[in-house]
């Protein structure tokens, strides 16, 4: 500080000359503007780096281009149509004149496959016509070369669909995410039978989930209680059984459940030794052998939060309840028991949500029918190369996934989880 | 913990079987662990006790064969390239949470976080199709970036944990002795909260040294990483050679932890020196 400030300070006005309550204004613009400076570059880089293609992704799911980029003249032809009937001449023309150049341009079969998810089989008559519009004398007339093609082409329910089709956007692979559709008149009714299987996934997750959080709350419980109640000295020395667990890598712990649990492992072998086996059951690839991976890899996750809270609460409560008359039983459902709820919430959410999201556990110990959402957004972005449904899944996983983290955070807050 | 001496004989049958239980509960967590590095010592290719005979044949493969050791190669350039990133990025942001005068914190926090929050499989198929739309798929640069998008949060937390305990006189002390804003960071921030950046490092490399679900989406064989090795190699035919990589790294995160927990004590030593 220089020697006039004291002056200055006495006066009411600072070094600069402004007023004391200005100046310390502007002193605190200045600091807010450094903050908001250190933390802009990580924000800008989450931003870019995630948070625009979680959106992109999101967007995809309602997105709807091949239709209307492929065929252009044939949707603006529509726009005058009135559904109902089938259309004349000149839709027919610009249908034409878009698959052919479709035909050219190799993307008949794309508009095809967009066309295929809504209208089954229509791949093929879209492939069908493109070749015999090809090959067709130029300048028409259009129509009789569909109307030889195949029938469907005269049909009314496919030009509605198809009108509907070449909407820039969609709401079919989100009602697909949960088995629903737009029949062909455009109503809301269910997902045909054999197509209909996202909610039997939507259910098998949470309901996996649901076993994995509460195996980890059995099982962790106790050993939560007996880690807070036991001298540190010893208390330390079993917490390292729950922490070598948890710092090492999931794929690790996966692969050495798959080692244990085949037919020929360990755990076979043991079984068969002790005597409680005759032949050896088939541990992997099911339900059994999914669950149990992932409780075991989950478990740390509810114990620590569980833990630590039962070490906050004081050992005294107990004793007086005992010596006030209350039995053992008594004692811990009614004193000590809901003491430890706030744990129990924090680690099992903690578990759920976390479970919500498993693709590498199920994909390496489960069967074909313990197979999560994750999956199938894989499946659907890799093998199928159906993005729109892919995304579509993303989004109902995240959906699901936000509520229960919103839950989370209203009950314990996510910087009040400790790592490590 | 033991029970009191006026315990029933009923309280003293539960309390054997409380602690019975809790005994199996420990077993079941590091029996998987504990059971997998023997089997990457034997010398034959099957998974059984007793052990036919002792062998260093799978870590032979192991180190000796282009597609591990290409792997481990990738897993450290992209591991050290976005820890460094991350760890940057990660600390300044949290310098400027923890200043305390920051607009919109709440949203800011949240947004920061979200890449922990959001499951990996979505994050995965939301880059996956974003980086293909600017050339970043199949590239090391694609798969560091996606990498440090997913380390920052715990650079974020571990940092800004540290950080709540930090006494803001000393850099007010420091300024007004005439250091200037850089000089200040450097010479009195930095080696106070050096444990909980070196902590957060870790958190990142680890992170990225465990990822395997972006890694299969983002990466090309050729940037293949040892997790992704892993994972093709479980699903195909599991071979030994898998239960030497699985030790490896067992023995590496233990190490790694090991580090950690030391930085941890120390922290905790100075805030009670304190």
């Amino acid at each position: 500080m220089s020697s006039t400030t004291a002056p200055a300070l006495a006066a009411g006005t600072g070094p600069d000359g402004l007023s004391l309550k200005a100046s310390l204004a502007r002193a605190e613009r200045r600091s807010r503007l450094v903050s908001l400076a250190l933390v802009t570059p990580l924000l800008l880089f989450i931003v870019a780096s995630f948070c625009i293609p979680l959106g992109f992704m999101l967007y995809r799911a309602i997105d709807n281009p091949e239709v209307a980029e492929t065929l252009p003249a044939t949707v603006a032809a529509m726009k005058g149509w009135t559904q109902g009937g089938v259309p004349e001449e000149p839709v027919f023309a610009a249908l034409a004149a878009d698959l052919i150049a479709a035909q050219k341009a190799r993307t008949t079969g794309l508009v095809g496959k967009r066309v295929n998810y809504e209208i089954p089989g229509a791949r093929s008559k879209f492939l069908k016509v493109g070749r015999e519009l090809e090959r067709a004398p130029a300048g028409g007339p259009w129509k009789p070369i569909f109307e030889k093609s195949d029938p469907q082409w005269t049909d009314p329910v496919f030009w509605s669909a198809l009108k509907r089709i070449g909407q820039p956007m969609t709401a079919f692979y989100l009602l697909s995410a949960v088995d629903l559709r737009l029949d062909q008149t455009g109503a809301l009714t269910r997902q045909v039978p054999d197509q209909a299987i996202f909610l039997d996934v939507l259910f098998r997750t949470l309901w996996i989930s649901l076993l994995v959080t509460v195996s980890t709350l059995v099982l962790g419980y106790p050993i939560a209680h007996l880690l807070a109640s036991l001298p540190p000295r010893h208390a330390n020395l079993l917490m390292l059984l729950v922490l070598l667990p948890f710092t090492t890598s999931i794929l690790v712990r996966t692969t050495a459940w798959v080692v244990l649990l085949q037919t020929n492992g360990v755990l076979n072998d043991v079984m068969v030794w002790l005597g409680l086996l005759d032949e050896r059951i088939q541990l992997i690839y099911n339900r059994f052998g999914t669950v149990l991976a992932m409780t075991h890899i989950q478990l740390p996750f509810t114990v620590l939060p569980i833990y630590s809270v039962m070490k906050g609460i004081s050992p005294a409560h107990m004793r007086a309840a005992r010596s006030l008359g209350a039995g053992p039983v008594y004692a811990f459902t009614r004193v000590y028991m809901p003491q430890t709820l706030p744990g129990v919430g924090a680690g099992c959410l903690l578990t759920f949500i976390l479970s919500l999201g498993y693709y590498i556990t199920p994909a390496l110990v489960g069967g074909p029918l313990d197979q999560m959402i994750s999956y199938f957004v894989a499946l659907y972005t890799n093998r199928e190369l159906n993005w729109g449904q892919a995304s579509a899944l993303g989004a109902v996983l995240l959906a699901v996934t936000m509520v229960f983290y919103a839950i989370f955070n209203r009950l314990v807050g996510i910087d009040k989880v400790k790592l490590g | 913990m033991a029970l009191p001496s006026y315990a029933s004989r009923g309280e003293r049958l539960t309390h054997a079987a409380y602690l019975g239980f809790c005994v199996l509960v420990f077993i079941f967590l590091v029996t998987p662990i504990l059971v997998i590095v023997p089997l990457s010592f034997s010398s034959e290719p099957w998974f059984t006790y007793p052990l036919p005979g002792l062998s260093l044949r799978w870590y032979e493969d192991f180190f000796g064969n282009e597609r591990w050791v290409v792997a481990i190669k990738n897993s450290a350039i992209v591991g050290f390239a976005s820890t460094l990133l991350a760890t940057t990025l990660g600390t300044l942001a949290a310098l400027g949470l923890s200043r305390g005068n920051l607009p919109y914190r709440g949203l800011i926090m949240s947004i920061l976080i979200s890449p922990m929050v959001v499951p990996v499989v979505i994050t995965a198929v939301a880059m996956y199709f974003a980086y293909a739309l600017v050339g970043l798929n199949n590239s090391y640069l694609g798969l560091i970036l996606a990498h440090t998008a997913l380390s920052t949060p715990f650079v974020v937390i571990t940092v800004t944990a540290t950080l709540t305990g930090f006494d803001r006189s000393l850099t007010r002390a420091a300024a007004s002795l005439g250091a200037a804003p850089w000089t200040v960071f450097r010479i009195v921030t930095l080696p106070i909260i050096a444990p909980g950046v070196v902590s957060g490092a870790l958190f990142a490399f680890v992170t990225s040294w465990d990822e395997v679900v972006v890694a299969l989406f983002l990466a090309s064989p050729e940037q293949r990483t040892l997790p992704r090795q892993m994972f093709s190699g479980i699903r195909e035919q599991i071979s030994p050679t898998i239960t030497a990589a699985a030790t490896f790294l067992i023995v590496f995160a233990a190490l790694l932890m090991t580090t950690l927990e030391l930085l941890r004590r120390r922290s905790e030593r100075l805030a009670r020196g304190r």
